[in-house]
């Protein structure tokens, strides 16, 4: 190391005295035709105009296509395309595509053609200037005296560490705490499990073996005196998100209940949580066959023939079954809300 | 009905008894016998339409089963196990007309070779074969019908005025979302399922066959039986479905609807791919010479 610093010491200028690789020098100069052929030359000219000249038509043709074409109601298409659509989009990208050609044959044919050889300088700075540099450093430091006060140093630093104190208390006011929302639904005992989207209630013996109901609770579909809707905008959106549930149907002695639940199912129907224990995708991609309920996000399993336990996939928890009785009237209810939180893990919920 | 019967049987002995007839007895089990079956002909499951099949269709799906279908399903279509125990065709009994009508009219019956999924493929028989067949396994036990033109055929909703139209396409749209596109896509273009088993698209499908799918739940695919579905509501799926299939495609290119990464790749591949190319191809061609002759 020592004897490369001494010969880069030499040169001064940073350069190693010897190249490690001989210089090749410049390879040999083969002209273009456009250099030595005036001919060649006005038509690369005429070839590169011809090229901005299709992209200026192509830009009227978008403002043509713009004005042209009916989007809205009545929509042109052209190939069962929207007309608008295809067009503005291949004239806007045809005159930019233009310009590029035209302007990569203009530097390849015309723009001049010779080869340079640029020396670089060395792109540390000379001892000198680092050496005053340092010297201005440790001058200011014995003129702030900080050396010889820790008193002020140490202050100094406890105002640097407190001056976040009040970001960490003023994000205390960013909202109030969960409480046991996360625990809770809207599912209560006797509450109806009704048809998602028409709000039809269900009688086990309508369903038949292999019959998937995406399902939710009759209070979404219920209305106060007033006849406005008891849930409606964001509150039955996030009331949604927990309560969805799905019915299936299976033939009874397929059905292996787990430990304290062998009255959950109603002649065969069984009712599971729709929302993944994972990160919360809504399930409904059930195999008729399997019984295995897949998560399209991330291709969790579960086994709802088998309480709903995670056979494949990154789910940690089984899901969440919903205990089902029946009414006086024989539609299928719930028997109570869910027994443990639905959805994904959450850093109260501990295990 | 069979307790009603018994206490009208019972209610008329006690008629008999005084009269004191020979035939009472007799008389009146012939009578409670004729009150048990009209009374349940009069109340029975709507799902058995046997009598639309004549016993010459019958026995002519009969015959065509045992030619075609018998070495997997068995002749009296009863199922075949194999003798590792596994289930190597399934039985017949209860599957109904619709199920018939739908696994050999899309051509998924009879089967090329066992798999994980039966195939859409080209369709083997005629319609009115299918139709024999139909017959024949309606025979072995009641199930599903093939629904009639006027429960599934989407023609008057789409031929329908606003605001009509518009309200039984939406919600058939909703439906269609809630119940559907787990497996089936937004777009009705199918999807992956488990260990090479897929939800098939649903373009190009008849409206008849759509229906006979949700009736009967063919496969993997979950049953929605008319008790749940009402058939309107089926009707309202189907006709969003081709009123989705028949909308331009306002955005240009679908690539398959298959959403965000079928498009991302195809950017990745065809876009990207392409403008890399094309910048390799103009630099791989010089324009100087190399001609002798041309020295400047």
């Amino acid at each position: 190391v020592s004897q490369h610093s001494d010969e880069v010491a030499k040169r001064g200028d940073g350069l190693p005295a010897e190249e490690p690789i001989p210089n090749p020098g410049v390879a040999e100069h083969h002209p273009r035709p456009t250099d030595v052929d005036p001919a060649a030359a006005k038509r690369a000219e005429r070839q590169i105009a011809t090229f901005f000249g299709l992209s200026s038509v192509c830009t009227i043709l978008f403002v043509v296509a713009y004005f042209t074409f009916e989007i809205g109601e009545d929509t042109d298409t052209i190939f069962g395309y929207g007309a608008s659509h295809v067009t503005l989009g291949l004239t806007f990208g045809l005159a930019l595509l233009f310009i590029g050609i035209g302007a990569i044959q203009w530097a390849r044919k015309l723009m001049s053609d010779v080869e340079i050889v640029e020396a670089r300088h060395n792109i540390a700075s000379p001892e000198s200037d680092r050496q005053e540099s340092v010297a201005m450093l440790n001058q200011g430091i014995t003129d702030s005296v900080i050396g010889r006060r820790p008193l002020i140093r140490n202050s100094l630093l406890g105002a640097l560490a407190t001056i976040g104190l009040p970001a960490v208390v003023a994000l205390r006011d960013l909202g109030p705490l969960p409480g046991n929302k996360l625990e809770e639904t809207v599912w209560e005992p006797g509450m109806r499990v009704v048809n998602d989207v028409s709000g039809a209630p269900i009688k086990a013996r309508e369903m038949e073996i292999g019959q998937l109901v995406n399902a939710e609770p009759e209070i979404f579909f219920a209305v106060n005196d007033e006849g406005e809707p008891i849930y409606e905008g964001v509150e039955l959106q996030q009331a949604k998100a927990k309560a969805a549930v799905i019915l299936v149907k299976m033939k009874p002695e397929e059905i292996i209940p787990g430990p304290g639940r062998e009255d959950w199912a109603v002649g065969g129907v069984v009712c599971y949580s729709k929302i993944c224990t994972h990160v919360g995708c809504p399930i409904s991609l059930w195999e008729q066959q399997t019984h295995h309920l897949l998560c399209p996000c991330h291709q969790s399993t579960f086994d709802l023939e088998d309480s709903g336990k995670v056979i494949f996939g990154p789910a940690a928890r089984s899901l969440p079954q919903l205990p089902l009785m029946e009414d006086e009237e024989g539609y299928l209810v719930a028997q109570s809300d869910f027994t443990e939180p639905v959805g994904p893990s959450f850093w109260e919920r501990g295990e | 009905v069979r307790l009603f019967s018994t206490r009208l049987s019972t209610a008329l002995s006690a008629v008999s008894t005084r009269r004191r007839s020979r035939f009472a007895g007799v008389v009146v089990m012939l009578l409670g016998l004729m009150v048990t079956g009209g009374t349940y002909a009069v109340i029975a499951p709507a799902q058995a339409h046997d009598e639309e099949f004549s016993q010459e269709l019958i026995d002519q799906g009969r015959h065509l089963f045992l030619v075609g279908c018998a070495s997997c399903h068995g002749k009296n279509g009863e199922g075949v196990r194999t003798q590792a125990g596994t289930q190597y065709g399934p039985p017949l009994v209860g599957v109904g007309a619709a199920a018939v009508d739908f696994q050999v009219g899309t051509g998924r019956m009879p089967l090329a070779r066992p798999g994980v999924q039966a195939p859409r493929k080209d369709v083997v028989y005629t319609d009115e074969e299918i139709r024999a067949l139909a017959a024949y396994v309606a025979s072995l036990g009641p199930g599903p019908y093939i629904p009639e033109r006027e429960q599934y055929d989407p023609t008057e909703i789409l031929e329908a005025d606003d605001p009509e139209r518009t309200e039984a396409i939406v919600q058939g749209g909703e439906f269609f979302r809630t119940n559907c596109t787990a497996c089936h896509n937004f777009a009705g273009s199918g999807g992956a399922l488990p260990q090479g088993k897929y939800a098939p698209s649903l373009d190009g499908v008849s409206p008849k066959h759509i229906y006979e799918a949700m009736l009967t739940g063919p496969q993997q695919m979950p049953v929605f039986s008319d008790d749940v579905i009402k058939p309107e509501q089926k009707r309202e799926i189907i006709a969003y479905l081709k009123s989705f299939q028949e909308t331009p495609n306002y955005g240009g290119a679908t690539l398959g609807q298959y959403g965000p990464v079928s498009e991302g790749f195809f950017a990745w591949t065809v876009g990207i791919g392409g403008c890399v190319a094309f910048a390799v191809w103009i630099a791989s061609h010089s324009t100087r010479s190399k001609k002798k002759g041309i020295k400047a």
